[in-house]
């Protein structure tokens, strides 16, 4: 068994849940990787200041397609408030797996973007 | 061969290093390691001021590492300039000659293959400047057309073309000399990234006819902190300084000063002394290993690692699809593999290879793809070495059930 690509994570990198487009959608936002340079883009829609439903798009490595589909399954129904509050640790015992640092950036991408779409603020989650 | 580098002494856990990511940056033998050393041991004081033998040592030692790099490839000298790497080289040229030589209704005309180190001092120029941007298309085996530079030529704006040598993604050999001449038919100035070139291949400036020829010593088996830019001496002689300061003057006033003689004049500050010698001590080596015989052993480990790549299943390879075509290197994709994961996953088996945009975003666009794995080459690989990432590559594929 592989240290870092686990079932689990090859599981959600072949078949991302929540990606696609989201029509219409209340909150969007578009992040790059500056490592590879892919993107990632997500839609959100909200119900009474909760996600009530979240979509990404674009391709990435498994790291970062399996992080924004773990993610996106917890995301959903969380309040604004609560999203403006999720930080990196959030996201790496989320992933379960040992990130080393350069694939950090990964596996916190969809993170970034989606509180750049929700707070406006599109630092990296520290 | 590669008991000359020391880094291969090195294991990871129970593993060999397998290094192919020489384009990157190359690896360096005790000879350059030793040179950088012993200077900083026995000779080390600052250049051309010091009136004292230990100064007139360190000197001695600067300026005869610049008349064995200048050898090296056949340049003079005089227009041989120590940089900090072929990116500052490049930027010299777009201040120094750029700012002064175009404007609003010129052109200055690049390729889809270059380096953001030869494409964004241009953007930035061009945009300050008023002048337009244009790029020769890069066809589906990775070549630029010769015709279509004619017509870009023809259109009569352009001052400036400006290129690779060997592209770093597609290690496409562009043919030097015949743009150059083109070029300077239609009066435009020429620039050549040369950092995938001088390491692997003979490089002989003068005959190439670039009025500016850029690249790097740290891939060039020499130290990271250096590059070189030579220079057509008449045009370096009426440009102005790039950075201004110590040593690039003749005299200061209080308010004006007066420029060094060539090469100095380009060289602001204390220069890069001890990489100097690292440098010069590293192509002295290349040329002791034969720089026909670097090529000959470059070409035909390409040969045999595209014959390997090939046998992969879902591996494609961009770029001219022989190594008589390119240069020592190998850019691929793998399907079902993110570049990232691929490199990730062949490191298990101690395999280093890049993966990412390779600092040539445009031309990733121009492929289709985000990002891509490369392998590359450099002296001291071999046939084992390719053999060893093709059993990570194939176990890879296991890791993700391929």
């Amino acid at each position: 068994m592989d240290d870092l690509y686990r079932d689990y994570i090859l599981d959600h990198y072949k078949q991302p849940r929540n990606f696609g487009e989201l029509e219409p959608h209340d909150l969007e936002a578009l992040e790059h990787n500056p490592l590879c340079g892919d993107a990632l883009g997500v839609h959100i829609r909200v119900v009474d200041d909760r996600i009530e439903d979240i979509r990404f798009h674009g391709h990435g490595c498994a790291i970062s397609q399996a992080s924004a589909s773990i993610a996106s399954e917890e995301l959903k129904g969380m309040t604004l408030e609560e999203i403006g509050k999720l930080d990196a640790d959030w996201m790496i015992d989320l992933l379960g797996i040992p990130v080393s640092a350069t694939r950090r950036k990964c596996a916190l991408l969809n993170l970034k973007v989606v509180r750049g779409a929700v707070t406006g603020d599109n630092a990296w989650p520290a | 061969m590669r008991g000359d580098f020391p880094i291969f002494s090195r294991t990871f856990g129970d593993r060999p290093l397998i290094y192919l990511d020489s384009a990157a940056s190359s690896q360096k033998p005790a000879v350059v390691i030793d040179a950088q050393a012993e200077h900083l041991r026995t000779h080390n004081a600052n250049v051309h001021r010091g009136v004292y033998a230990l100064a007139q040592e360190a000197d001695a030692a600067y300026d005869g590492a610049r008349a064995r790099v200048a050898a090296f490839v056949s340049a003079e000298h005089d227009t041989t300039i120590f940089t900090k790497n072929a990116t500052e080289a490049i930027n010299l040229v777009a201040y120094a000659w750029g700012r002064a030589n175009v404007g609003a209704g010129d052109a200055v005309l690049i390729t889809q293959m270059e380096h953001h180190a030869n494409i964004v001092p241009w953007q930035v120029l061009c945009g300050e400047r008023g002048a337009e941007l244009r790029y020769l298309e890069v066809d589906e085996h990775g070549e630029l057309s010769l015709e279509q530079l004619d017509v870009e030529l023809a259109r009569g704006d352009v001052r400036l073309l400006a290129f690779a040598h060997v592209s770093n993604v597609l290690g496409t050999i562009n043919p030097v000399a015949g743009m150059t001449a083109r070029a300077r038919a239609a009066g435009a100035v020429t620039l050549v990234d040369g950092a995938q070139a001088v390491p692997q291949m003979p490089v002989d400036v003068a005959a190439l006819g670039a009025d500016f020829y850029a690249w790097t010593g740290h891939k060039a088996l020499g130290p990271t902190g250096i590059g070189v830019l030579h220079g057509r001496r008449a045009i370096l002689e009426e440009m102005q300084p790039f950075l201004t300061g110590g040593d690039m003057i003749s005299s200061v006033d209080f308010q004006s000063a007066t420029w060094n003689e060539l090469p100095y004049k380009f060289e602001a500050g204390t220069p890069p002394i001890a990489e100097a010698v690292g440098l010069g001590a590293a192509v002295e080596y290349l040329e002791g290993l034969g720089m026909e015989r670097v090529r000959a052993h470059e070409q035909a480990l390409t040969a045999y690692l595209l014959e390997r790549l090939a046998t992969v299943p879902g591996l494609r390879v961009v770029g001219p699809p022989t190594a008589e075509r390119r240069g020592g290197l190998a850019s691929f994709t793998l399907e079902g593999i993110h570049p990232h994961d691929v490199a990730e996953l062949v490191d298990r088996g101690g395999v280093c290879i890049r993966a990412g945009h390779h600092c040539a975003q445009p031309l990733m666009r121009c492929l289709g793809v985000s990002a891509t794995a490369r392998a590359s080459v450099g002296v001291y690989n071999d046939a084992s070495d390719v053999d060893a990432l093709i059993d990570a590559l194939l176990a890879g594929r296991e890791v993700f059930g391929l």
